[in-house]
């Protein structure tokens, strides 16, 4: 195949001299020489100008049908109701546009990219619109530092936003989160450590009641420690009580989040260990548990995320109240989510604009945790970071510094020994640090190795 | 020896050893007069590792402990209940257990059953359509350097306290959504879902007040709130549809939506329907949202625009504190229900996602 004319295209199919015979069946069929236009180059993207004409295009004929419909044929008010027809419009009428120029096939495709993306726009606009909300409302109150170091004892309904503040449910729901994250995070790491160490019939028994438990209300574990712990066994309404409902719930989630990264860990690696002759014990603590680490950690900080957040279950165990309370053990302790709740269904305004200020406050701690999870996470177990990497290549190099050297005195104490280690070196040329003169590799070289 | 696996160890072990295997390294064959009969292995830890597989088995057997106490807890306190109610808990509507020790009683989760029931389903009927679209998006359409981004911003939806939807709902959607339902029951009134007792809707004086706090305000926070994990859950499923298969679609010239239609979606069947189960499970456990928008009715509601809805968690939630000792019972009861609606739902999506994924493993 030939192609006689050059033009700007970017691909050619001649490819330096051809024999002649290839010519020939294209004479065969081509009397004249074809004529190329200068062909312009396409642009392979996925938006083109017509669509995007049908897009702009049926956005205003939705606008437009929108307020003929909502005016004369069925009027209402509301901003929401007019948005959902316009929408319904909008996709009826690209649809329509679109079947002018293309298939039904090429229609049904288009219309479900256009419902896919705005689908997403719909859940990301909203989902920016519930973090917005408590935060644009209560950002004066967060603005104010008395927000943070008083409490809510002594200021009264009509007080100013710049009297009083929510220390009280901070302090509350650090504690609360700790007492969770103290029973649950040694028993739920444990028992994920458990299912796989020791699998058989008790393990499985075991997963089956912790993915039950899963499914268990936060609202009836609260009731649970509220009848057991408060109504049976007499412990006052407290942090400590709304930590135990806490670790119900929190607890099931870290046994199998454990569970799945403990069942990450390389077999390879663990067996390795067990050949070298290491019990169960050093394999679990030296191989198992730090190749798991930022599983793990991630595994913990969501499920703190989702305790920290957590309102029901302290509603019915911690009890209210409008003072600082250190003491988990004793009194009544407000968190975060369940000041949120009783200042904005108090019904007064400037409790309500300090309970938008709590919320804002809420969903930045479960932020920033969250954030913490993603920075130490997002890595399977064994996969190192650049800073982990490289302190592993200088503890290795310097591991190897440490052997050369007692080779070294070994052989300056048996003279015996350099014969063998001649002859190992007529069998490996290649490790004689005499022959090629070299110097071993230094850390950072051994680290940009691959 | 230690091994992870016991299994490995008797297998290895019922191989019998030879002198002729020896023969091929060693000059002078050492040869064994008795023959060797293979050993019963038992791998027992020893010291450092029998202390240590106690603890592990501890906390296991620990863990068990206390979620078979909550459960026999449970049972037994609602036990107590229900002896009195007998099976007309299920059948009553009103919610007034009295003393328990003779007296006017009469109580049952009839209403807020349903109620519960009708939010869910209501929550993933809003929720289903939205999280297939996202779950889409994510797996198929969106360019490849901005997915990671999207997966991050869906799983921070899912962390974000159910308290900050609730004041959302409560504050702002409340009366905004309320003109919907207005809107809905003037010209949909016909349906009776939709249908509003009391209401005449051709006059312009109608309260407001009528279309908040009802069932279908509760479901669509709810439904909010349960999108992302649905979502997640379809696109795992989406995201396991071989290449080579997609690929296919491509070359025999289906559009993206026919390849989406004919290879994504018979591969993610499991997924769609598993994940819309987990979410439901997810809407039927919710409280705090629910409990501050909704007006708590003991009554089966159908009509979901209406003001008053019925709701499990919301009965806990409110009745609790002033509580005697025998309708706390009454509330077990009525919680244990609940448990297990959501245990039978949770275990029959995991147990469909568990199937389509094993599946795709075979075929």
């Amino acid at each position: 195949m030939t192609v006689v004319q050059h033009s700007e295209q970017e691909w050619q199919f001649e490819e330096g001299p051809e024999p002649d015979g290839a010519t020939a069946p294209d004479a065969m069929w081509e009397t004249e020489p074809r004529r190329f236009e200068p062909e312009a180059k396409r642009s392979i993207g996925r938006v083109r100008r017509e669509s995007v004409y049908a897009l702009v295009g049926s956005a205003m004929a939705a606008i437009t049908l929108t307020e003929l419909i909502t005016t004369w044929f069925a009027p209402f008010a509301g901003h929401l109701a007019l948005i959902l027809v316009a929408y319904v419009l909008f996709v009826v009428v690209y649809g329509l546009i679109t079947s002018l120029t293309e298939s039904a096939r090429a229609v049904r495709d288009r219309l479900a990219q256009l419902l896919t993306y705005s689908a997403t726009a719909l859940v990301f606009f909203l989902m920016a619109w519930v973090i917005a909300f408590p935060l644009w409302n209560g950002h004066a109150a967060l603005l104010h530092a008395n927000f943070y170091t008083q409490d809510l004892r002594t200021t009264g309904p009509l007080d100013p936003i710049n009297v009083g503040g929510l220390q009280y449910a901070v302090i509350g729901t650090i504690e609360q989160i700790t007492i969770t994250l103290a029973i649950s995070v040694p028993l739920g790491i444990g028992c994920g450590l458990f299912l796989n160490e020791a699998p058989g019939r008790l393990a499985n028994l075991v997963r089956t009641v912790a993915a039950a438990a899963t499914a268990l209300p936060s609202v009836v574990a609260g009731l649970f420690i509220y009848a057991l712990a408060i109504l049976q066994f007499g412990l006052p309404l407290s942090g400590f009580a709304a930590g135990l409902a806490l670790s119900i719930m929190t607890l099931p989630i870290i046994i199998r989040a454990s569970d799945v990264v403990f069942r990450l860990v390389p077999a390879g690696l663990k067996e390795a260990s067990y050949a070298l002759g290491a019990t169960r014990w050093r394999t679990s603590m030296r191989v198992t548990l730090p190749t798991a680490r930022s599983g793990l950690a991630t595994a913990v900080i969501l499920g703190a995320a989702r305790g920290i957040g957590e309102t029901s279950p302290v509603l019915l165990t911690a009890g209210y109240t409008k003072y600082t309370n250190y003491n988990p053990f004793s009194q009544a302790q407000t968190s975060l989510p369940l000041a949120t709740y009783k200042l904005v269904t108090s019904g007064v305004a400037n409790y309500v604009s300090r309970g938008y200020a709590a919320a804002g406050l809420l969903f930045v701690l479960v932020l920033i945790l969250f954030a913490l999870a993603r920075v130490i996470g997002g890595r399977g177990p064994g996969q190192l970071s650049n800073g982990q990497r490289r302190r592993r290549a200088v503890a290795s190099a310097a591991l190897a510094a440490r052997y050369r050297a007692s080779e070294q005195d070994e052989r300056a104490a048996e003279p015996d020994a350099d014969l063998e280690l001649e002859h190992h070196l007529e069998l490996h040329p290649e490790q004689d640090p005499a022959a090629a003169g070299t110097q071993p590799p230094t850390a950072e070289e051994e680290w940009e190795q691959p | 020896m230690n091994a992870s696996d016991p299994n490995v160890n008797s297998a290895e072990s019922s191989i019998p050893y030879s002198g002729t295997v020896a023969a091929t390294h060693v000059v002078e064959p050492v040869l064994v007069d008795v023959p060797e009969v293979p050993r019963t292995l038992r791998v027992r830890a020893r010291g450092a590792d029998r202390v240590f597989l106690g603890m592990l088995t501890g906390s296991g057997v620990l863990v068990l402990t206390i979620i078979l106490i909550i459960g026999f807890f449970l049972g037994f306190r609602a036990w107590q209940a229900l002896s009195v109610a007998g099976f007309g808990f299920f059948t009553t509507q009103q919610w007034e257990p009295g003393l328990g020790s003779g007296g006017p009683s009469s109580f049952g989760v009839a209403g807020v059953l349903t109620g519960t029931v009708l939010i869910g389903v209501c929550a993933i009927v809003l929720a289903l359509p939205v999280a297939f679209g996202v779950a889409l998006f994510i797996s198929e359409y969106v360019p490849s350097w901005a997915r990671r981004f999207c997966i991050t911003l869906m799983d921070l939806m899912a962390a974000i306290p159910s308290v900050v939807y609730g004041l959302w709902g409560f504050l702002f959607l409340n009366t905004r959504a309320a003109e919907i339902s207005h809107w809905l029951s003037t010209y949909l009134g016909w349906i009776p879902l939709f249908s509003v007792n009391g209401v005449n809707t051709n006059s312009p004086l109608t309260s407001i007040e009528k279309y908040t706090s009802s069932t279908f305000i509760a479901a669509l926070v709810v439904g909010m709130m349960i999108t992302p994990i649905v979502s997640s859950m379809m696109r795992e499923s989406f995201s396991q549809a071989p290449l080579g298969e997609r690929e296919g679609a491509y070359a025999l010239g289906a559009t993206k939506w026919g390849m989406i239609r004919t290879v994504v979606l018979p591969f993610g069947k499991g997924g769609i329907i598993g994940g819309a189960m987990l979410g439901l499970g997810r809407a039927l456990g919710e409280t705090i949202a629910v409990l501050m928008i909704i007006s708590l009715v003991f009554q089966i509601q159908p009509h979901i625009l209406q003001a008053g809805a019925g709701s499990v968690s919301v009965l806990i939630a409110s009745h609790f504190a002033s509580a005697e000792p025998f309708e706390i019972s009454g509330l077990m009861a009525a919680g244990l229900a609940l448990f297990l609606l959501t245990l039978v739902i949770n275990l029959v999506a995991s147990s469909i996602i568990a199937r389509s994924r094993s599946g795709q493993e075979s075929g």
